[in-house]
């Protein structure tokens, strides 16, 4: 459990990173560094407890196993790089390495970001903004742009390990927007 | 020294995607071996496609097959294995009567043809025993690795978010088939209420062959409240079941992360 949230933390702590990066690469022709996660507090982890035994059928959630709060501080310069160290102070016992994990907000300077994550058997299954800027029309294009960005590259960083995806019947027209799609362009030829 | 190679066709309406691993995946006898399976598919698509109102299915328009279409042993084949998966499905696989392309219910094998096709279109790459073949056709998807050769890993689309997987399952050999309504909504009807089946989004089935993998799937979301017991019930077969509330469960045998046991299959689907 102590293992995978301090992975998942820093994780968090990445994709916030990239998150920045994003946007500082967006605006460009400013200057200054934009700083990712310095709230000490500000992160969380909630799993799911191994020890429960629940029965799956029966409904209900089973995934309050522990909170803890993560310190993640990074700090992330205009060229994406940044020290993040991710420590994750969970509470939790006999976890599983499943659940979600809210990132500290991280201050840029457009506003507040905050990532989710969420983790299924060790890999992640989505990232979600939590929290983002929005004031002006500029934000809100960033927001289109970037928060896809994230959970894109955040799951291809997993799923390329996936030869292939079983899914309900994918129509022709479907196809081209399936990882599928993505999986077999990179071995066509 | 192993390479891996994908090939893609559009056949039956879907895209058919082929990845092979092994030595001479590059040659013009792979290449040979790949496109006469593709040719495979297309010939039976021409028998079978109900879109096609030149094929044997299509000149039926939803009449079950008689004397003159059964002549064709294919469609004898079909005919024969469709009243087996209905009577191994309890009649929630019923090709007799579903809605039709062209409006009204009537006699559609489709929902069998498919895994039944792929099957036999796998044949042409049987005896590339050196070679290693994920077959993946709309989603449905055929593996075979050589012993001592790395397992595919095949990814689990969460219905609800088809960029995202729910689950791998690593697999040598066998199939994995998922049916439901994520992509075309509604499509499988309920074969006892004669209306669509909403009770279930989506049921993914492994186990030794397509056909039935497929074939159990299909059956499991007409199936609906009681599909997870019923799938439990199959011999060499198991399955992921996401229900219409998005709770996800899976039988006892499912290979996945997701195993019965665990709390995992109720959770982790926020966000």
């Amino acid at each position: 459990m102590r293992r995978i949230t301090i992975w998942l933390l820093s994780t968090v702590a990445a994709v916030v990173l990239l998150f920045s990066y994003r946007t500082s690469t967006m605006g460009a022709g400013e200057t200054g560094s934009v700083a990712a996660g310095t709230d000490p507090g500000g992160g969380s982890w909630s799993g799911t407890d191994g020890g429960t035994g629940a029965d799956p059928s029966a409904g209900g959630a089973t995934t309050d196993g522990g909170t803890g709060s993560g310190g993640d501080s990074g700090s992330g310069g205009d060229s994406g790089s940044g020290g993040d160290s991710g420590s994750g102070g969970d509470s939790g016992s006999g976890g599983d390495d499943s659940g979600t994990a809210t990132g500290s907000v991280a201050q840029t300077r457009w506003g507040p970001v905050q990532v989710k994550i969420t983790v299924s058997g060790g890999k992640i299954t989505d990232v979600t903004a939590v929290q983002v800027p929005d004031g002006n029309r500029r934000d809100q294009e960033i927001n289109d742009y970037a928060v896809p960005i994230l959970r894109q590259e955040a799951l291809a960083a997993q799923s390329a390990r996936i030869d292939s995806v079983s899914g309900a019947t994918v129509t022709s027209d479907g196809y081209r927007e399936s990882l599928q799609s993505a999986i077999d362009a990179a071995h066509l030829g | 020294m192993s390479d891996r190679r994908a090939w893609v066709a559009q056949v039956m309406g879907l895209p058919v995607s082929v990845h092979l691993r092994g030595p001479r995946v590059r040659t013009g006898t792979v290449e040979e071996r790949v496109a006469r399976l593709f040719a495979e598919l297309r010939a039976v698509d021409a028998v079978f496609s109900t879109y096609r109102p030149d094929s044997v299915l299509g000149r039926l328009r939803g009449a079950p097959p008689g004397p003159a279409a059964t002549a064709d042993p294919l469609v004898r084949e079909v005919a024969g294995l469709c009243e087996t998966a209905r009577v191994r499905t309890g009649g929630w696989f019923d090709a007799r009567r579903l809605p039709l392309p062209g409006g009204g219910t009537g006699y559609d094998p489709s929902g069998l043809v498919k895994g039944w096709a792929v099957e036999r279109a796998a044949r042409h790459l049987t005896d590339l025993t050196d070679h290693d073949l994920c077959l993946n056709a709309g989603g449905d998807v055929l593996l075979r690795a050589g012993p001592g050769r790395p397992a595919w890993r095949i990814g689990i689309e969460d219905p609800d978010r088809p960029d995202l997987v729910l689950d791998v399952v690593e697999r040598a050999a066998g199939a994995v088939a998922t049916s439901g309504t994520a992509r075309r909504g509604a499509h499988i009807t309920d074969p006892r209420a004669g209306r669509p089946a909403e009770a279930v989004r989506s049921v993914t089935v492994v186990g030794p062959d397509l056909l039935w993998a497929d074939v159990y799937a299909t059956a499991a979301v007409a199936r609906g409240a009681d599909a997870l017991d019923w799938l439990a019930t199959l011999d060499g077969y198991a399955a992921l079941l996401v229900d219409a509330a998005g709770r996800v469960r899976a039988t006892p045998g499912w290979p996945g992360s997701r195993a019965v046991s665990s709390p995992l299959t109720d959770g982790c689907r926020g966000g």
